[in-house]
């Protein structure tokens, strides 16, 4: 994904391979040898964090899809038969019902990464609106493998998101009853949730090399926000960020297991190991924490579709930040103005999740609605910002960014001296 | 108009049953009990649980079902420790219904190891019909499907301590949470007041009392545990904490495998990290 | 690998224990995903022996009936059948057996065998074939009136399941 490859395989029957299918020389140009930006710091390791929580979901689940059943009358206890009597079962399914959360943990780190460095400007525009779509499939996906234990919050979740879609005029009830497959959450509706929570992944997937692509046209932005230059503004990925990357998935691997042995249902909710009851609505009925600003948002507007319309706005007003954020400099470390408003927006979004969570009366609503202004106007305080703001000095480079004016000159021959063996 | 009418009969239907929780509004917080499977090193006590199963199978089984749990799970590792030859005697002693057989009749024949516990009441209908019309929840993953609200910050703190007891001490304080109701408040027949309870009227009648059950005797004749009902309402409320996390002993000690070995992995790889940047980190240093 | 740095040996050090540490940890995460093709904890118990009436199964009958999810065929044989099966030059065979060995002692009349084709799984018919034994449609194996194989691509004969007989009239597979 990185252009012309310059890699020639070393025996004959490499170069028999690579004349054919040039596939080695692919991973080599963009894994191995691909110039990264010197100066990136663990914040850029995310990227990499979500590629593997992408394949451990999609492992543990397909493992998953192995022992369950989706039936309404047997999901439940299909679930628990994979808790108690498969081996490991109960490791798997843990794995997996935590890995979602873990995947949203490291998805907001990278998105908020992204819009604190100005990642989304040109020319990373499609790059950025790429991971929108891949957040939204990610959504959809999270909230359909929630339904499938067809417990109560699956149910009355999957009822309560479904009737989303009732607010829209006219064919609102139509799409609603399609979604269905009947006049209410039943049978039909955990079967499809399962096809296509089965199918959505695949489809990141393939977004997310579509990302990666995008990605590796430009090649990563930095913490300076500027671009590269020169060779001394950048390393071989590999070893640097091979090792880098690894070491911070192994420190993130260590929060996912403490989760996933030591307390695996912190981040569920105890309804959920209540069979789904058509009769009875848990008594407090909230999505999963991952959801909990939108859900906020959505219930700061007293109007059914407006409501509606503001959530889904609220993800899609992401997409439109490339042309939202005026100004010329990138990173937020050069933005003083800038720096306050992001992480209001940051605390406001934290204050929005735990609004969420609370019940849709009194102050709570008041705070919401403070809220949803703020989410929405950061949007609009950006589009000004970008004319009125005076940004601090850019560094010449990225060199000099981190090694300072004297040993950006210095690391010409030292780097180079340093890594004889990159093209190897 | 066909939904809405569905939907009220659904709310209908709603009221009928025993509805889990409504205002949670002024019910106090259930303490919290010096469980032997607090922690990341938490494991259950045997003897604990076989008196739990005891008080379950001699009061709570007479109405709630435990249906996704077999008799072989009583035998197996991490669980109350009974030997294969006692499950297999106690399983001999249930009458499960099999079938059907050549004839085509359904018939019924002992226990085996392998078959789930049997449910008092046919159905769930039946069972609510029985019981003034509210259903016994079933118990097998009761201790994961009770919670109360933990509030900030401690469900920060949780994280931590992997606090993850709110339902088994849920279960403690609700079957001894049983008083007289206060003035002004009116308890309807066949419904009782439980200091613990959401909206505190609850259907099911105290449950436990002193001496109710007969505990296994140590050498000098008296019993392992006291019996009381303060008692029976731990062991018991253990024994269901292990009924629905039957692998939490194989969950938690794989866990401190597991994540002494990533500490070791990540030391390394921190090393390695520094010393391959020190080849052009070097630079900067001067 | 080429290197500036004054101690290479135990930079070679640092970097294969952190490889050899990586792989150990990859093989041991690979395990949970093996071991839950395995059969579940509830199949593996409910695999109890069951009881068979042989009362009703009339002489020249086969009874098909299904123990840990297998078919199982129970023969009631015979006394021509049992002589076929008896006076065959068991050297002969592809998979020599005496018919005593795979019926009880003074049973002869009963034959209890697995009723899936040892070739690959095909379940033949009774009383068909050159043998009068079983045919197996699939790919044209036979077994004689002893289960043993005699034409065809099958390797071995039917395969016997433990049982016993609990009276004259009733065994107990398992």
């Amino acid at each position: 994904m990185a252009g012309h490859s310059t890699y020639v395989p070393k025996t004959a029957v490499g170069r028999w391979f690579e004349s054919r299918l040039p596939i080695v020389g692919l991973i080599h140009s963009s894994f191995v040898v691909f110039p990264n930006p010197r100066n990136l710091n663990y914040l850029w390791t995310f990227g990499g964090i979500l590629a593997f929580m992408l394949v451990a979901q999609i492992v543990t689940g397909i493992t998953l899809a192995m022992h369950y059943t989706p039936h309404a009358t047997m999901a439940f206890g299909s679930v628990e038969h994979i808790m108690r009597d498969v081996n490991y079962g109960w490791l798997i399914r843990y794995l997996h019902a935590n890995g979602a959360s873990m995947f949203f943990v490291a998805v907001y780190v990278h998105i908020f990464r992204g819009m604190y460095y100005g990642s989304y400007k040109a020319p990373r525009e499609i790059l950025w609106i790429l991971g929108v779509i891949i957040f939204l499939l990610m959504m959809a996906t999270a909230f359909m493998g929630y339904v499938l234990p067809w417990g109560q919050m699956s149910y009355w979740g999957a009822t309560v998101i479904t009737n989303l879609f009732s607010a829209f005029p006219v064919v609102g009830e139509t799409i609603v009853t399609f979604l269905w497959g009947g006049y209410s959450v039943d049978n039909p509706t955990l079967n499809r949730f399962f096809s296509l929570h089965y199918l959505l992944p695949f489809m990141i997937a393939g977004v997310v090399v579509l990302h990666i692509w995008a990605l590796h046209v430009p090649g990563s932005n930095n913490p300076a926000g500027i671009e590269k230059k020169t060779d001394k503004d950048t390393l071989p990925f590999h070893p640097y960020f091979t090792v880098k990357d690894a070491l911070a998935l192994v420190v993130f691997i260590m929060l996912y297991c403490w989760f996933v042995f030591y307390t695996p249902n912190f981040l569920g909710h105890a309804d959920n190991y209540i069979e789904a009851n058509p009769a009875v609505t848990p008594a407090h009925i909230v999505p999963e924490w991952y959801f909990l600003p939108f859900y906020a948002i959505l219930r700061a507007i007293p109007d059914k579709l407006m409501g509606v319309l503001a959530m889904f706005g609220s993800i899609a007003v992401l997409a439109f930040l490339p042309w939202l954020d005026t100004s010329k400099v990138r990173s937020g470390s050069y933005r003083p103005m800038f720096r306050f408003f992001f992480w209001l927006f940051a605390v406001n979004a934290v204050i929005l999740g735990w609004l969420g969570a609370k019940p849709a009366d009194g102050l709570y609503v008041i705070a919401s609605r403070i809220c949803t202004a703020y989410y929405f106007g950061y949007f609009a305080i950006l589009f000004i910002l970008g004319f009125v703001e005076k940004p601090s000095k850019l560094p010449a480079s990225i060199a000099e960014s981190v090694l300072g004016r004297q040993g950006s000159a210095a690391a010409v021959g030292a780097s180079a001296a340093a890594e004889p063996n990159t093209k190897g | 108009m066909k939904l809405a009418m569905l939907r009220t009969l659904a709310v209908a239907a709603g009221l009928a049953f025993a509805a889990p929780a409504f205002a949670a509004g002024e019910t106090p917080v259930p303490p919290q009990n010096d469980w032997t499977f607090n922690g990341p090193f938490g494991r259950f006590d045997k003897t604990q649980l076989q008196r739990g199963f005891k008080v379950y199978k001699e009061v709570c089984a007479a109405c709630h079902s435990m249906g996704l749990v077999s008799f072989r799970n009583l035998s197996q590792e991490g669980g109350p420790g009974f030997t294969a030859g006692q499950v297999k005697a106690l399983a001999e002693t249930y009458q499960i219904k099999d079938g059907p057989n050549d004839a085509g009749d359904m018939f019924e024949r002992p226990g085996r190891a392998a078959d789930r516990f049997p449910a008092p009441f046919p159905n769930k209908q039946a069972a609510a019909a029985a019981n003034g019309g509210a259903y016994p929840p079933d118990l097998s993953v009761i201790a994961k499907a009770r919670t109360y609200e933990r509030g900030f910050p401690w469900f920060v703190f949780d994280m931590a301590t992997t606090f993850q007891q709110q339902g088994v001490d849920y279960l403690v304080a609700l079957l001894t949470g049983y008083e007289d109701a206060p003035a002004g408040v009116e308890v309807p027949a066949g419904k009782y007041y439980n200091k613990y309870f959401p909206g505190h009227i609850i259907s099911m009648p105290n449950p436990l009392s002193d001496g109710a059950v007969e505990y296994p005797k140590t050498a000098d004749g008296r019993p392992q545990a006291p019996e009381t009902a303060r008692q029976y309402a731990k062991d018991v409320a253990a024994f269901l904490m292990w009924a629905a996390e039957p692998h939490m002993e194989a969950r938690k000690a794989l866990g401190f495998k597991v994540l002494s070995f990533l500490l070791l992995f990540a030391g390394l790889l921190y090393f390695t990290k520094k010393k391959i940047w020190s080849r052009v980190e070097s630079a900067a240093a001067h | 690998m080429a290197t500036t740095a004054a101690e290479p040996t135990r930079r070679d050090f640092l970097f294969i224990a952190t490889g050899a540490v990586g792989a150990v940890g990859i093989a041991s995460a690979v395990w949970p995903f093996v071991s839950q093709m395995a059969p579940d904890a509830a199949t593996v118990a409910a695999g109890a022996p069951v009881d068979v009436d042989l009362t009703p199964v009339a002489e020249g009958q086969i009874l098909k009936l299904f123990w840990r999810g297998k078919l199982i065929f129970v023969r009631h044989r015979s006394a021509q059948e049992i002589k076929d099966a008896q006076s065959v030059d068991v050297a002969s065979l592809r998979d020599p057996e005496a018919d005593a060995k795979r019926v009880k002692a003074g049973k002869d009349q009963w034959l209890v065998v697995y009723g899936n084709c040892t070739h690959l799984g095909c379940v033949p018919l009774g009383n068909e074939g050159a043998y009068k034994g079983w045919f197996c449609p699939c790919h044209g194996s036979v077994f004689d009136t002893s289960g043993r194989i005699r034409q065809g691509p099958a390797p071995t004969n039917l395969p016997l399941p433990p049982y016993e007989f609990v009276s004259d009239t009733k065994i107990r597979i398992g």
